[in-house]
């Protein structure tokens, strides 16, 4: 067996692990920083998109993976996040980044106080009244006394943020799409580092806790109701800040974007990805984002039939996900390399 | 007064359909404590079948009957091919799996036979001596099939060996086990039946809502809060909830909120119901020892 203290003496190449994970880390920054103006727009939209997933999936991740509570209507928070800022942009010209606080301040109230009934709620019936939240949510959004707010049917159209300086690298110019990519990845950043911060601390192990054990949880001194609707409020403001950075990068809200479907999508991400894990969420982006562009040349349903065939197949064969299949490869390299 | 007896009236054709989605729901509930959330679709794959089976030519009821029978033996086959794997699993498991179920017939639905909306035809149609200025025939016919489902259910539970050993399979795997009753079939049977009904549900509000991939969606909702204002562990009180579900929805639609938030009443609903009294009106109190 390697000791940790061993391992930081191993050099390969004539570098530490340490040295190795610096670089890595070094040339990942600068591909990313670099990678826009190496695509095309329409290329670089997609990954806006896929920043996008991300956080919403990391915020069905936190609930579902760290809390075990089902939610299959995250659709609706991210409508919420979506409608509270394209009506912000629309209707009262707030600059489109100081929607996202207003969007993910709205979204943690509306989770926080869908969570309070949801509390009583165990298993099935929480997957059920969420269930229930995600069909509604369409028709509540085309309801004709919101028209004058949501736009109705026909929803709300925005215009893509300029880019507030102008410049060109590598011969493309800092487009509306290349400029949103580095406002999402900023964004993605600090969420990806807030969720961090959340569940590796305190609150984060009590989480895990509720989820594992809820009667020992509640021995130990954690308070249930509190942290449970508390979890389900955070994930909502996950998915309510990716709503409202998706109705930015798209420039675009209509109510039948937020069917039911939508929060399906939004649980084959994180299951792909792999429950409770924060890198996953990254991994399950990919997926929604990628997946049925490649399934769609076969058929318009054929990206569901591939998703529904992913959660089952997954479900039996890898329940871990991505994240997972990563970890399993990482031991089983460790031990050979013993 | 005769447009609000009209509207009670379409009300309870309607709450039939939902109470034959309930009653579906709750036999998977009592006898594997799920909720199978791809019910929905599940009908409307059934309902796709019979439509095939009417354009190929065949009659109406010869079509029914034969798609009754795809959805017994498919159900059963679903539960043996997908459930049985996961049958001791955590419920994120199955709910994952469910939802896998969901969305693969409904695109394969899509895939096959289209997303164009069909006309599908009614058994019983217009200008018979049924209608009367209350109900259309249609109306009538479908209260009527749904009363004989639920009677010959009854009388399968009550009065055959096979039903006896579905209930007790339902009630107490583990002695039913020692008694020689192969519990697993009984669950697939328990399936079988569900689809069955569906499909059943399915063909009767078909003709109203037209057919599509998507149709069975918000029925599936109105049949959950059936299934949990009546309880959801009783056949009964989910075919009474099925039924009150539907006299609501129709008379608060027209009178008070309009058509257009019809699922948000079937969503305040289920929420209520579920934190208010989870057990239903009828339902059994279910004391946890922890």
């Amino acid at each position: 067996m390697t000791q940790p203290g061993q391992l930081a003496e191993l050099r390969y190449f004539g570098l530490t692990v340490r040295q190795w994970t610096i670089l890595g880390a070094i040339v990942g920054m600068v591909l990313l920083l670099v990678m826009p103006f190496l695509l095309r727009n329409y290329r670089v939209f997609q990954i806006n998109l896929a920043m996008v997933y991300a956080i919403a999936i990391l915020g069905l991740n936190m609930l579902t993976g760290y809390n075990g509570q089902i939610s299959l209507g995250h659709g609706a928070f991210y409508a919420i996040g979506g409608y509270t800022a394209a009506i912000l942009m629309h209707r009262y010209g707030v600059p489109y980044w100081a929607t996202l606080p207003v969007a993910g301040f709205v979204c943690l109230v509306a989770g926080f106080l869908f969570g309070l009934p949801a509390l009583r709620l165990q298993g099935h019936y929480l997957a059920l009244a969420t269930f229930a939240l995600a069909l509604a949510t369409p028709q509540i959004l085309k309801y004709k006394h919101f028209e004058e707010f949501t736009g109705g049917v026909q929803g709300i159209v925005l215009d893509k943020p300029e880019p507030p300086i102008e410049f060109s690298f590598l011969g493309q110019a800092l487009s509306q799409d290349r400029w949103l990519y580095f406002f999402t990845l900023l964004v993605a950043a600090i969420m990806f580092l807030l969720a961090w911060n959340i569940l590796r601390g305190r609150i984060g192990r009590a989480m895990i806790a509720i989820r594992d054990q809820p009667i020992a949880a509640a021995a130990m001194g954690v308070n249930l109701a509190m942290v449970k609707s508390l979890t389900f409020g955070v994930s909502a403001m996950y998915t309510g800040v990716a709503g409202a950075l998706g109705a930015i990068v798209v420039a675009f809200v209509a109510p039948d974007s937020f069917n039911i479907f939508l929060s399906i999508t939004i649980l084959v991400g994180a299951v792909v990805g792999g429950l409770a894990s924060i890198p996953a969420a990254i991994f399950g982006a990919i997926f929604i984002q990628y997946v049925p562009n490649i399934a769609d040349q076969i058929s318009k349903s054929a990206p569901w039939a591939v998703y529904g065939v992913f959660l089952i197949g997954l479900m039996y064969l890898m329940p871990t996900g991505v994240m997972g299949l990563l970890r399993l490869v990482g031991a089983r390299l460790r031990k050979y390399a013993d | 007064m005769e447009a609000f007896l009209h509207q009670v009236f379409s009300g309870l054709a309607t709450g039939g359909i939902y109470a034959s989605m309930a009653l579906a729901l709750v036999m998977i509930y009592q006898s594997t404590h799920h909720i199978n959330f791809s019910q929905g679709e599940m009908a409307t794959f059934c309902t796709f079948i019979a439509w095939a089976l009417i354009e190929t030519g065949f009659p109406y009821w010869v079509a029914f009957f034969a798609t009754v029978a795809i959805g017994l033996v498919g159900g059963m086959a679903i539960q043996r091919i997908f459930l049985r794997p996961v049958e001791n699993a955590p419920i994120l498991t199955n709910v994952i799996v469910f939802i896998g179920l969901l969305v693969i017939f409904n695109s394969t639905a899509g895939w096959i036979f289209d997303h164009t909306i069909k006309a599908f035809p009614s058994p019983f149609p217009r200008g018979t001596f049924f209608d009367t200025q209350y109900f259309s025939s249609h109306e009538i016919g479908s209260i009527m099939v749904t009363l004989l489902v639920l009677v010959a259910l009854y009388a399968f539970f009550r009065f055959t060996p096979l039903g006896l050993a579905m209930r007790a399979a339902a009630q107490n795997p583990v002695s039913s086990r020692l008694v020689g009753i192969r519990v697993s079939w009984m669950l697939a049977l328990g399936w079988g039946l569900a689809a069955a009904i569906g499909a059943i549900a399915g063909m009767m509000v078909a003709p109203i809502v037209y057919l599509d991939p998507n149709m069975m969606a918000g029925i599936l909702l109105y049949g959950f809060a059936g299934a949990l204002l009546g309880g959801i562990d009783n056949p009964w009180g989910a075919v009474f909830g099925g039924f009150v579900v539907g006299v609501l929805e129709n008379v608060l639609g027209a009178y008070v909120i309009g058509t257009e938030l019809k699922l948000t009443v079937a969503l305040v609903l289920i929420v209520g119901v579920l934190t208010l009294k989870p057990t239903g009106l009828f339902g059994k109190v279910v004391v946890t020892r922890v």
